[in-house]
């Protein structure tokens, strides 16, 4: 990055020595998903992950006889919020700066990243601790922060193992589970001494000598650190308190150590008040980690003289946000509260993993929450970007495990039909897929055009086919996929539509 | 009661021998069956693929088709859940007729699913049916999660004289057919679809059924591919079945 013309001021001198990779120029899903498909070591680790957090799940949900009752209270508490966004944000705020907290307002990735390198300059730190934070993640906070000569620890064991790896995130709750326990350890050895103390001699892939490893290295991060770093899973906008739910302690590190305390939100993480907490900590930890109660639930309402952090910053995050919030359809996915469940139950998830989804949010929920976030309601998208409504299978296992009842195929079709729209307006022609649907759509609006059709496949299926059976059509063809791995049973010589007519219902005629 | 068959266009195409078996079966059970010639399609195909105008003529001839009758029976759990559950909301898009909502909420609840039918509106778990093979039941998506067909089809299934029911691991997961997605994604839609056949290679069944020819489509198309001796057969057919497979 060059600074612009007649920039006199500081130009950043970056002091880690590697970029943090992005997911710029993810190929659209089909040829994602191709890539990762055929990655044996990938399908096996997921497989084995996905299966046994679902089965846990399953148990811990099924002891809630009022489970039901819950995820509705929490997709209504979530509405709720939608209804009166502006109001309830002005109350946090006010509720935040009376309690001695600073509340910053940023429309954009930019402006955010540029709140947090400000605010981490002014208090004289050349690095932050990180607690693990999607909002952060969606912002690409760390690149941000390096470009301005600060580093950055991820402290989650997960996050850590992906940025020791040089590697993407590949799910919302657990970014390395594409990762077996081997390689992690390979990571280890190859990659803490880089950045500071150095894997234990002799690390074996034995997770708590894995665990020891990670903490050791971590603890001189946590102990150095003057500023920290967050996100958030709630804030309650009645009392400004700020909610951090996770397993490890590394968070509860970070929230307490370190002089300045600095967390990214995303407008939507709000619930109107502190009773409201009780169905999202129930709904939260059952269906993320398969747990009756996280094992670390920080609260902090603005600063506490002589205990924790005595500076602290919410950026209230937009990035999108409140064009999702247009989207009468759409907005339903402002309820997610990122527990996972969606993409551990996804089929096609399971395949491809996360990173074929080109984005911090893979899975289900990455599906309907990306588009809407990169504008789909405003102006066209790019290929990846449009590539993504379509890749599901409608199954609906999502839905049935979401806890905020976000009714993610629903919402797959509604945009599936946005991005036919922007593709019919930027073709002065029709696409060779619209002509395809519009002739059949044709067809269909007539029964005698339908027989005819029939008629006309029934002769083709004659001609391509072998003992009932086509393995293979001429040419390339939209359906030529179908024929990779399968066979397609030839049309029938006479439709159903034709024999009820010529045998009378099977009542008379010639059978 | 009146009753009307839904034949659905892929079946109508692909599959007669299911509407032969669905007329036979229904007929069998002392009920007669019609099959209203201006049928043709549900819109599914179109409204999931983004083409939703497209489907509001679609909508409007398949109220004006089964306008009147007690109820329609279809051998597709997926297009019964369109039909119940997309069909009032393409009644609200632009252009549509202002009294279709109206007439779709006449028609569209009395779209039933064949095991549906069977158990709730005839009350009848025996059909009558004699099938002496090892089957497994392959439960269809939509007709799980949108419809709620439950364990109706594996019930009628138990009553099959000389049928041997043989249990699918991970049954409730999705094959991969997707409609479009079969084709759009068609690697992943693959992938998903050769782990349901390892699933059904490995349950020992001779013969694979479900609601949804559509799903038996893809299954199938990938046991053919293999030349495995495994047959896919829509439930109807069994139900339908007096004797051994032909």
């Amino acid at each position: 990055m060059t600074a612009p013309a007649g920039d006199t001021g500081r130009r950043p001198r970056p002091s880690h020595p590697d970029a943090e990779p992005t997911f710029a120029g993810t190929p659209p899903f089909p040829e994602a998903a191709r890539t990762a498909l055929a990655d044996a070591q990938l399908r096996t680790n997921l497989g084995r992950a996905t299966s046994t957090i679902r089965d846990k799940r399953t148990r811990v949900v099924a002891e809630r006889a009022d489970w039901e009752a819950l995820r509705m209270a929490g997709a209504a508490i979530k509405d709720e919020v939608m209804r009166d966004l502006p109001a309830l944000l002005e109350q946090l705020e006010t509720a935040v700066t009376a309690a001695g907290g600073t509340v910053h307002w940023a429309r954009d990735a930019t402006e955010a990243n540029a709140i947090v390198a400000r605010i981490t300059h002014d208090a004289g730190a050349t690095e932050v601790v990180k607690v693990k934070s999607m909002a952060t993640q969606e912002i690409e906070l760390n690149e941000a922060l390096r470009l301005e000569g600060i580093d950055v620890w991820e402290t989650d064991l997960a996050e850590m193992i992906v940025q020791l790896g040089h590697d993407l995130p590949s799910h919302i709750l657990v970014p390395a589970i594409h990762r077996n326990r081997t390689e992690i350890r390979d990571i280890f050895i190859d990659e803490m001494g880089r950045v500071g103390r150095p894997a234990p001699a002799g690390l074996t892939d034995d997770p708590p000598e894995l665990a020891e490893a990670a903490r050791l290295h971590l603890r001189e991060k946590f102990l150095r650190a003057r500023v920290a770093v967050s996100g958030v899973n709630f804030a309650v906008a009645e009392t400004g308190t700020v909610v951090v739910v996770e397993s490890e302690g590394n968070g509860r590190m970070c929230l307490t150590l370190p002089e300045v305390l600095i967390t990214v939100m995303g407008i939507e993480k709000l619930v109107p008040t502190w009773r409201d907490l009780e169905v999202f900590l129930q709904l939260l930890p059952r269906s993320a980690t398969a747990e009756r109660m996280n094992p670390y639930t920080s609260m902090w309402t603005g600063v506490t003289p002589g205990d924790g952090p005595q500076a602290f910053h919410l950026v209230l995050l937009d990035n999108g946000r409140t064009d999702v919030l247009s989207d009468a359809t759409g907005r339903q996915a402002l309820r997610c509260i990122r527990c996972s469940a969606c993409l551990n139950v996804c089929p096609v998830y399971e395949r491809t993993g996360g990173q074929a989804y080109g984005s911090v949010y893979p899975g289900p929920i990455g599906a309907i929450l990306t588009p809407q976030l990169r504008g789909i309601a405003r102006h066209p998208v790019d290929k990846q970007t449009a590539s993504l409504p379509f890749a599901s299978s409608l199954c609906g296992a999502c839905f049935d495990v979401c806890p905020v009842r976000i009714d993610i195929p629903e919402i797959l079709v509604h945009l599936r039909a946005q991005v036919v729209r922007q593709s019919e307006a930027s073709h002065r022609l029709p696409t060779g897929e619209g002509l395809g649907m519009g002739a059949m759509a044709w067809t269909l609006r007539s029964p005698r055009r339908l027989g005819l059709a029939e008629r006309l496949a029934g002769l083709g299926g004659r001609v391509v086919g072998r003992r009932g059976r086509i393995r293979r059509l001429p040419g390339p063809g939209p359906i030529a996929g179908w024929f990779r791995a399968r066979d397609l049973k030839t049309p029938a010589r006479e439709s159903f539509r034709a024999w009820w007519r010529r045998t009378d219902g099977g009542r008379g005629g010639p059978r | 009661m009146r009753v009307a068959l839904f034949i659905t266009c892929y079946n109508d195409l692909l599959f007669p021998e299911v509407g032969r078996a669905m007329v036979i079966l229904i007929r069998r059970l002392g009920h007669d069956v019609d099959f209203p010639a201006a049928q043709t399609c549900c819109g599914q195909m179109h409204f999931n693929s983004g083409y939703q105008d497209a489907c509001v003529p679609l909508v409007e001839s398949f109220v004006e088709a089964f306008a009147g009758y007690d109820v329609v029976v279809t051998p597709s759990g997926s297009c019964a859940s369109m039909v119940r559950h997309h069909h009032p909301l393409v009644a609200e898009l632009a252009g549509a007729a202002p009294d279709l909502a109206d007439r779709v909420g006449e028609v569209s609840p009395r779209v039933l699913e064949l095991s549906e039918f069977l158990v709730d509106t005839l009350g009848v778990t025996d059909v009558g049916a004699r099938f002496p093979h090892t089957v497994a039941f392959h439960p269809t998506c939509h007709a799980t999660r949108l419809l709620g067909v439950g364990d109706r089809p594996t019930r009628l299934l138990g009553a099959v004289a000389g049928l041997t029911l043989v249990d699918l691991p991970r049954s409730a997961s999705c094959c991969g057919f997707g409609g479009t997605f079969a084709v759009k994604n068609a690697d992943t839609s693959v992938a998903m679809g050769l782990d349901k056949v390892d699933d059904v290679l490995g349950s020992g069944a001779e013969v694979l059924t479900a609601g949804d020819t559509s799903c038996l489509m893809h299954i199938g198309g990938l046991l053919s591919r293999r030349r495995s001796p495994v047959r896919v057969m829509h439930l109807a057919e069994i139900l339908a079945s007096t004797g051994s497979v032909s």
